[in-house]
């Protein structure tokens, strides 16, 4: 691909939302959800649908919108929801069929939506790459995930201002967009004005800049916008040290401390509804009145759930700590064994969004220093 | 978006319809359904299946029949709850969703040239009977065969007919225990695990096949131990919350593993750090 930055204002990026919807895609992206407040993906039809102006406050168990008395569009860290709600959404049908006499019969899918995600954070590419290691790596591979995920169009938006809860730079995975992306996007206010510095990533994420007709980008600004995101990973409000981690965690299992760092859980799930690569879901058998028609759903679960374990006889994880150890170990330790890859991506979601303030980068520094303490005795 | 060129041409959530020809009671509780396959089926010994009665609701039940017959797929189920009850139901003529196999088999291969052990609890036979199976067609390839199976009471033992058959064989030891029986019970009264010192095997040059409830796995598994049987030639078989056998729904998680696609039947030296462990 050609990486010659280009230049876009914010009129260009209204071409490009309708660009995308004549193209056929359902344009999503980061919207104010008014009623709760918060950031949220959302229908997008303009730029004025984007937060605009707005930013996040973000520390453990809090989050704030606030003005920024700017006019940029993606001056926040991270929304409360991911692509994941429509690439991987709760409720996806994974078969339908009919009964048939005494038998039954497949029914084929309804043509699934194209979706043109509009200012993606780099965390969320990254969540998405380790969604397609689950759903489509070495295992079994799931053509609802497929189908959905490979007419997908994505825009991101690089990092310039993180949150209290960010740590992306520690998993690798931000602030800057480096692969994954039909185009990527860094938002510049400087004295030049408000403008995008944007890069394609595929052959159609340059026709559609293409189709814009935009100028390059001087070298200058360009360098400039790489530098603010480039600075950003010093400016995030958590880090997360991963080495050894898997094998720390793995270690740990029998250790008293989860006991210790579940006391306050409530097992409310939080935590794996907002996380951008939890992707544990139950599969519900549903049917009409009659029973003539049936559907095969997979709706999002959670480890934290007493049923979520259970087999004859009861569950297997009664008691939080578990719960929470298992949850906290498959992210950190096991998902490195199943997919080869850690499946955190350091959004801070989990930390903002638990009521009680459980902060998995805290967790983690506290098991390792149980650890090194017990080797030295 | 580039990542995905290729669409699956499979969907693994899919289930198949199997016309059910065959219906027999094993116990109060437990049947045998055998079920036309419309195409050869081929499994090996250890594997399941979801089976799926439409409409209500699908769940893992093992392959319990011999593999060598891929014209039918036979299950042995225990009628414990919603979905295993409709599939109690069912009358020879109808259909039942049927995805898989799945899952890793009891390593035949690794019992070669050597004892065959196989220590089995209660409708934990039905999973364990295809290498049964596989054994006795293929005697010569194993030394001693030992089968040691425990149910709780005389009503809850299954497969009797054939018991009766494989005890009648000189080249084959087995034997049967019952936790608790009525007074005037002829057979043998104690838990499974008893029967283990008593067998007539080499421990160190044996393969044994362990499953059955969870707790009498771990005391099989001592005592195995015990008499100086090493980790890597036991085998057992877990049990997990299962909900899509394709490593899609992370129930069946034991560790870092998916019990799905990595087990059920695993090598005991692979696991045996997280048995111990509450709560895994
Ligand atoms: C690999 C494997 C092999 C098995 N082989 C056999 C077999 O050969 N014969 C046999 O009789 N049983 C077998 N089982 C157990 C069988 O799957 C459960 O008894 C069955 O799922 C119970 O479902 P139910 O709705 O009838 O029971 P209920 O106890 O009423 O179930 C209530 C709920 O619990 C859930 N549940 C209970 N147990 C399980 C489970 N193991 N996995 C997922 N969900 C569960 C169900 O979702 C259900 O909604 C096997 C299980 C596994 C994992
Ligand atoms: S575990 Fe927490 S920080 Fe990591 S990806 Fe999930 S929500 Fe984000
Ligand atoms: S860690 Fe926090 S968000 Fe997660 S289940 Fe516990 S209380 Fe809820």
């Amino acid at each position: 691909m050609p990486e010659t930055p280009l230049l876009l204002d914010r009129a260009d990026l209204d071409r490009m939302i309708g660009i995308l919807s004549e193209r056929g895609y359902q344009v999503v992206g980061p919207t104010v959800r008014e009623q709760e407040h918060i950031i949220s993906y959302g229908d997008v039809g303009s730029t004025d649908d984007f937060p605009v102006g707005l930013t996040d406050e973000q520390e453990a168990a809090t989050y704030r919108l606030v003005d920024r008395g700017d006019g940029r569009l993606f001056g926040y860290a991270v929304g409360a929801t991911s692509p994941m709600s429509y690439l991987q959404p709760s409720d996806a049908v994974v078969w339908a069929g009919r009964r048939t006499g005494k038998g039954f019969e497949t029914v084929e899918p309804p043509d699934p939506p194209r979706y043109a995600f509009v200012g993606v954070r780099p965390c969320e590419l990254a969540a998405i790459a380790i969604e397609d290691e689950v759903f489509l790596g070495t295992g079994s591979q799931c053509p609802t995930y497929a189908t959905l995920r490979q007419k997908a169009f994505l825009v991101s938006v690089d990092c310039t201002e993180p949150g209290g809860t960010c740590f992306c730079a520690s998993m690798g995975t931000g602030p800057g967009a480096t692969s994954g992306y039909d185009i990527a996007l860094i938002e510049v206010l400087d004295d030049e004005g408000h403008a995008f510095i944007a890069r394609a990533g595929t052959e159609e994420g340059a026709a559609v800049l293409a189709e814009l007709g935009a100028a390059p980008a001087g070298e200058e600004r360009a360098a400039a916008a790489s530098q603010a995101v480039e600075e950003a990973a010093g400016k995030m409000g958590r880090s997360l040290d991963t080495e050894g981690l898997r094998d720390t965690l793995a270690a740990s299992l029998s250790d008293p401390i989860w006991d210790e760092l579940a006391a306050t859980c409530l097992t409310c799930a939080n935590c794996t509804m907002v996380c951008p690569t939890c992707f544990c879901a139950a599969v519900e058998n549903r049917t009409n009145l009659d029973a003539t028609e049936a559907e095969r759903v997979r709706r999002w679960d959670s480890c934290f759930n007493f049923e979520f374990s259970y087999i004859h006889g009861g569950s297997l994880r009664p008691s939080a700590s578990a719960r929470y150890r298992q949850w906290m170990t498959h992210k950190l330790s096991s998902w490195v064994d199943q997919f080869g890859m850690y499946g955190c991506v350091g959004c801070g979601r989990c930390i903002t969004w638990c009521p009680v303030g459980i902060d998995i980068t805290a967790n983690a520094a506290a098991v390792r220093a149980r650890m090194e303490e017990a080797a030295h005795v | 978006m580039q990542a995905v060129t290729e669409l699956p041409t499979i969907n693994p959530m899919a289930p198949v319809p199997h016309e059910v020809v065959g219906k027999r009671r094993e116990t109060y509780d437990t049947m045998t359904l055998e079920l036309a396959a419309p195409e050869p089926f081929e499994s090996r010994p250890g594997q399941f299946n979801m089976l799926y009665p439409f409409g209500i609701g699908e769940c893992a039940i093992s392959i319990s029949g011999d593999p060598s017959r891929t014209d039918r797929i036979v299950h042995t189920i225990r009628d414990v709850g919603a979905v295993t009850h409709a599939l109690h139901a069912l009358d020879i003529g109808d259909h039942v969703g049927v995805r898989g196999p799945f899952g890793t088999p009891w390593p035949m291969e690794a019992a070669e040239g050597k004892d065959l052990v196989i220590v089995a609890g209660g409708i934990g036979l039905a999973p364990v009977r295809p290498a049964i199976y596989e054994a006795l067609n293929h005697r010569d390839r194993y030394e001693q065969f030992v089968l040691l199976y425990g149910a709780r009471s005389p009503e809850d033992l299954v497969y009797l007919d054939e018991i009766k058959e494989w005890r009648s064989r000189f080249d084959a030891h087995v034997d049967v225990s019952v936790d608790s029986a009525p007074s005037g019970y002829r057979g043998s009264v104690g838990v499974v695990t008893r029967l283990i010192p008593s067998a007539d095997f080499d421990p160190e040059h044996a393969v044994a096949f362990v499953i059955g409830p969870e707790i009498m796995m771990r005391f099989s598994v001592t005592e195995l131990r015990a008499l100086g049987m090493p980790r890597d030639q036991i085998y057992i078989s877990m049990e997990r919350n299962m909900q899509c056998a394709v490593g899609f729904c992370g129930h069946c998680q034991f560790g870092n593993t998916f019990v799905c696609r990595d087990g059920a039947v695993f090598c005991y030296d692979d696991i045996h750090s997280y048995l111990p462990i509450k709560e895994v």
